[in-house]
């Protein structure tokens, strides 16, 4: 039986304050808790938490919870969230940015495939420039839920018969430039 | 010219305001320094300059010492400027021989470092000092006020405002623009939170204007010109033409009746649309003055000159309709203006994810309010546009308010007229009512029991910003129903909820209007648009331009109560003026030096205030010291330096920038 | 008139083929010259912006940069993740230093400017305001043989950066297709996000956002639906024998690239369009575009 009690000295307060320092969180703390981001959010019915209730775990420094959550993987960016919300708070952003912490601080669940993708997606740019598709997605699969693939077979088979799945990986030309340029460390 | 005149006697006193200015400026060392400076005779510190045994150290010093000049170093002069300058002249000087300086406001409480917020007010006292020994001795100016009062707008805060003054034997002007006065109270059903009827306790005040022998009602009229100042504006008000003589008119109403249309069909603005009236009207049975209006954009006789004209036929011999009626033109004079020109709703086409305007049962509250009252479209039955009755129905708070994106505002009345509306709805049709909120706010007297009343009533409370109402439906049991989708976030779950009827709890802002309006009156507005009181707490009616008061919703959201006893207080603070029968008037005001102006006129069109003229036979420029404001922008402006300002004339000024900068 | 710089994507390149092909076919149809961006990098999606913000809008950088160096003044990115990426990164290095300084550590010094200097544009918005309805109009050839559409907008081409078409009631597809002579149906759920890569990563919860947004077609009266997006397309278009599977009710139908359908408005041959890249709907693409050499020699 889960007891679900959060004592104060799990809020960690200076990282809710670093959070909205990111661009494009700077709303999280003007947010009313009204619940129209959840409200029209079409993933927030399959969502451990929904975007209103991640907002609120941010603000008060609860990272851990916030960063372990399934909520963040599952944000489409449909962006309908940023246009309802009457502080006109960035939540696409805020996700993204609690994505980027997950991965970093190696908090988000491991066979979830959304996370998953997103790291093999960028090794892929990073290494040719370009993402072809059908190594993406298959590594995707490897790495989380090699079952997926299974139901991904007709799928396959029907984006190669009809001419949609490239086989072969393109390289971009200029990949030397790009990998220097991605290489550069973050300005702090 | 102002020189100094005989031998300049300054007292310094230096306040410690407790520990505000102590706290940070060292003022044993401000006093001591401030005792070394040329023409000063006297320099004090003490706790609390403004308190009694401060003030009498002023009127003291005065005698015993022969001051003639005084520097208090302490706040803000907007505090008390007033203050000082009564315990000078209480001390027998001419109170405009004091200067305060700010090291408070301006000082301690926006530096941290001693040694430098010292040093700071060091050089404030100086320049103060050195600006002081050039003041003159001046007079307050008095101007007459004329005991007639001007209410502009006939809703519940005209009418209160304007009883209030005629009841204290003020002659009353109240002018409205739509055919008859209400306002919006007129159109509401019952009042929350006692559930009055709002015609009921609104039309006996209708009736005691329309009675009262101190107040002249025009209706149906607009003001198109004022001019003037306190005391002393000159109006020019418009009477549109209602095709109908007021004095001839005795109310039987045939005509309308009587009109060609058999089939009314102009859309009828007080029912909110939802009912039709023919181009011969009367907004409602109760209106004042019981005298029907004719709308020349849907008449056929305007229109097309070819009407049967069986209105005039059916008023007979008393000759009551004047289709020549011409626009007619009112010029008074009064003494004080009261604006009660209330609100609009928002438009809730501007919400698009709510759908009203799109899908036929999203309704406006204004529009509930039409359709439960008894006198309204329907007779009071609940009514849906595609027919039929709701048995479940939603109310969603906060539509055009507390929104980024719309209005930022909270719009005061929402919540409880929604909870009102919830009860009222119930009520007549026994629906399931559900009210969607953010926040509920009930803060008036018996508010939250009106609260706990709806709860008990077994109305849903849903706290969430509702997301969108839409009619694609994804289940079979939502079909052919409005679907609301919304986070309950107290339960924790999103939600779908089908209903017959949607209600969009509009906010309030400020009339279309409103800009023109208030530069009409020559008064500002807030950043929302709102008519902006003087000061929030301190001066809540009165505007910054004197003798013009605010009252009710143009001011700000709020409810009939608050609007009530907004509109009493405008009236008590205009009867203060008018009975007082003057005012006085700061004497900082610009002058002209006659002699030397060119007549260039370029002081008149920098003049925000609209203070200066030109005098003709003269040719020169010459200032209203009661308009003018000492804002100083024609002294700046005039080229040849031939404007002045008392109390900032050149000297004064020069001492203080030199008395700054120079290096003790 | 300066070419055009089209911007394809990797999707247009793989899953979104047919967009590619018929878009070019499009603008070629009305004489509009379009160039392939050279050497154009990935925009990052999505996924990029989820692992490293900066280096996502140096990607996009990169390719705004380029279009500049070509001396292009309107770069067209088809697939609207791109689309609202470079969008973004134009806005987001303006706004924030942050992002500024970190794109002008790879770009160089004094280069931030020229990444406003380009106009990032949707081919929806393109083929609207260049061209225009009247012009579509005018040019459209054919009757159309096929049955009512439903638009569907989906999410990132019109928020944050709608660009005119209001985001909650967006019309430009609607009044493109009208032009072309083709019926469409009212589609409350026109921009109802598809889930993007959900269908491949949380197959559950992706297909049934798709199935609502076919389901809710059909139930208007749509025989088909039309998309501006790649990822959109594929997301419809691809499972909808899963969702055979799922529920009885279900109705399948083509799901085209509007361009598909302008370019069949405009006259082109249909093997240029792509259409036979299709796999739903494909009884229904048979029956209305049935292979007619001689009617298509007539025409072009």
């Amino acid at each position: 039986m889960e007891r679900r009690l959060k004592l104060q000295k799990e809020a960690e307060p200076e990282w809710a304050r670093r959070i909205s320092e990111h661009p494009g969180c700077e709303g999280v703390f003007s947010c009313l808790q009204c619940g129209a981001c959840s409200g029209t959010c079409p993933l927030s019915i399959y969502m451990d938490f929904g975007p209103r209730r991640i907002i609120g775990l941010v603000r008060e420094g609860f990272r851990t919870t916030a960063l372990s959550s399934e909520t963040i993987w599952l944000c489409a960016s449909c962006y309908s969230c940023a246009v309802h919300c009457p502080r006109k708070i960035h939540v696409t952003d805020i996700m993204y940015t609690l994505k980027r912490e997950a991965i970093e601080a190696k908090l988000y669940p491991r066979r979830l495939p959304i996370p998953v993708l997103a790291q093999e997606f960028y090794r892929a740019v990073r290494s040719r420039g370009k993402n072809p598709e059908l190594w993406v997605v298959l590594r995707m699969a490897l790495k989380s839920h090699p079952l997926i693939l299974l139901s991904m077979i007709h799928t396959g088979w029907a984006l190669l018969r009809t001419g949609r799945l490239s086989l072969h990986s393109e390289h971009s030309d200029g990949i030397a430039e790009i990998k220097r340029y991605l290489d550069l460390r973050e300005v702090a | 010219m102002s020189e100094m005149n005989g031998t300049v006697r300054i007292g310094v006193y230096v306040c410690h305001c407790g520990t505000n200015i102590a706290g940070i400026v060292d003022v044993k060392a401000l006093t001591h320094y401030a005792a070394g400076l040329p023409n000063v005779a006297v320099a004090r510190d003490y706790k609390y300059m403004c308190s009694d045994p401060g003030q009498d150290l002023i009127r003291q010093d005065i005698r015993d010492q022969h001051l003639n000049r005084i520097v208090v170093a302490s706040c803000s002069p907007h505090l008390h400027e007033a203050t000082f300058r009564n315990a000078t002249r209480a001390g027998g000087l001419n109170p405009f021989f004091v200067q305060m300086v700010n090291i408070r406001e301006h000082d301690s409480w926006v530096h941290t470092n001693h040694a430098e917020a010292t040093l700071k007010a060091i050089d404030m006292v100086r320049a103060a000092v050195r600006r002081v020994a050039y003041h003159e001795a001046l007079e307050k100016g008095r101007v007459s006020i004329r005991p007639e009062a001007l209410v502009v707008g006939g809703g519940i805060a005209g009418i209160h405002a304007a009883l209030t003054m005629a009841n204290a034997g003020k002659h009353v002007y109240l002018v409205e623009r739509e055919p008859t006065i209400g306002g919006h109270m007129a159109q509401f059903d019952k009042t929350f939170p006692t559930l009055d009827c709002s015609a009921c306790i609104l039309t006996p005040k209708m009736s005691a204007v329309k009675n009262h022998p101190n107040i002249t009602l025009w209706t149906y009229s607009d003001v198109t010109a004022i001019e003037g100042y306190v005391g002393n504006y000159n109006v020019t008000v418009t009477r549109r033409p209602r095709y109908v003589r007021e004095d001839l008119c005795v109310g039987c109403l045939e005509c309308l009746e009587a009109c060609v249309y058999k089939q009314a069909k102009v859309p009828d603005e007080f029912n909110m649309g939802l009912s039709k009236r023919r181009p011969i009207y009367i907004p409602f049975p109760q209106a004042v003055p019981q005298t029907p209006v004719i709308d020349p954009e849907t008449c056929i006789q305007f229109k097309s000159g070819k009407c049967k004209k069986t209105c005039i036929e059916v008023c007979g011999d008393r000759h009551a309709i004047d289709l020549y009626m011409q626009p007619r033109t009112e010029h008074i004079e009064v003494g004080t203006v009261v604006l009660a020109t209330g609100f609009q709703t928002y438009d809730a086409r501007r919400s698009p994810y709510y759908g009203y305007g799109h899908y036929p049962n999203v309704y406006t509250a204004l529009e509930i309010e039409r359709l439960v009252n008894a006198s309204g479209p329907t007779g009071g039955e609940v009514v849906l546009r595609t027919g039929g009755h709701p048995k479940s129905v939603g109310i969603i708070h906060c539509v055009g308010s507390r929104d980024e994106n719309t209005n930022r505002w909270c719009s005061r009345v929402c919540c409880m007229y929604s909870l009102k509306l919830a009860h009222l709805l119930k009520e007549h049709t026994g629906a399931e009512i559900f009210n969607f909120y953010i926040d509920m706010r009930t803060p008036g007297k018996g508010f939250e029991e009106f609260y706990q009343k709806l709860l008990s009533e077994h109305v849903h409370f849903i706290r969430g910003r509702v997301a969108e109402v839409t009619d694609a439906s994804l289940h079979s049991s939502e079909e052919g129903q409005l679907v609301i989708r919304v986070e309950d976030t107290l339960a924790g779950f999103v939600r779908r909820i089908p209903v017959d009827m949607v209600v969009l709890a509009t906010g309030l802002e400020p009339r279309a209007d409103a800009q023109e309006v208030r530069r009409l009156f020559n008064i500002t507005c807030s950043n929302e648009g709102f008519f902006l009181e003087r000061h929030p707490k301190l001066a809540p009616v009165q505007t910054f331009t004197e003798g013009i008061f605010l009252a009710g919703c143009c001011q700000g959201p709020k409810d009939i109560p608050d609007t009530v006893a907004q509109a009493g207080a405008a009236a008590a603070e205009a009867l203060a003026l008018m009975d007082a029968g003057y005012m006085e008037t700061e004497p900082n005001t610009a002058y002209v030096v006659e002699e030397s102006c060119s007549g260039c006129k370029t002081c008149i069109s920098v003049c925000p205030y609209h203070a200066i003229s030109f005098l003709d036979e003269r040719q020169v420029s010459a200032i209203n010291p009661v308009l003018c404001k000492g804002c100083g922008t024609c002294v700046a402006a005039c080229p040849s330096a031939t404007i002045r300002q008392h109390l900032f004339e050149d000297e004064q000024i020069f001492e203080e920038i030199e008395g700054i900068l120079e290096y003790a | 008139m300066a070419p055009y710089c089209y911007f394809p994507g990797c999707s247009l390149r793989g899953t979104g083929i047919a967009y590619e092909e018929s878009l070019l076919e499009v603008f070629r149809l009305l004489h509009l010259p379009i160039e392939e961006l050279r050497d154009w990098n990935c925009c990052g999606a999505t996924s990029y912006m989820s692992i490293d913000e900066g280096s996502a809008c140096v990607l996009s950088a990169r390719n705004l940069a380029l279009a500049h160096k070509g001396h292009y003044r309107d770069i067209v990115a088809p697939c609207s993740a791109c689309y609202l990426v470079l969008r973004k990164t134009q806005d987001y290095v303006e706004r924030y230093p942050r992002i500024g300084r970190r794109v002008e550590e790879s770009l160089g010094p004094g280069r931030l400017r020229v990444l406003n200097e380009v106009r990032v544009r949707h081919p929806l918005e393109v083929l609207y305001t260049d061209v225009g309805l009247a012009k579509i109009k005018a040019h459209a050839v054919r009757q159309w043989p096929g049955g009512k559409v439903a638009c569907y907008y989906g999410c990132q081409m019109v928020r944050p950066y709608a660009d005119g078409d209001p985001d909650h009631n967006p019309v430009r597809m609607d009044e493109l297709m009208h032009a072309a002579g083709v019926p469409t149906v009212d589609f409350p759920l026109k921009t109802r996000c598809c889930g993007g890569t959900l269908t491949g990563t949380m197959p559950p919860v992706g297909l049934r956002l798709n199935e609502i947004l076919l389901a809710e077609a059909h139930h208007r009266g749509a025989d088909a639906m039309v998309t501006v997006c790649p990822l959109c397309q594929y997301n419809l278009d691809a499972y909808q024998a899963d969702l055979r599977r799922r529920s009885k009710t279900f109705s399948e139908m083509p799901v085209f690239f509007f361009t598909q359908i302008l370019g069949w408005a405009l006259g082109s041959d249909p093997a240029r369009l792509g259409l036979k890249r299709a796999i739903s709907g494909r009884k229904q693409i048979a029956q209305w575009f049935p292979k007619q050499r001689a009617e298509v020699a007539a025409h072009v």
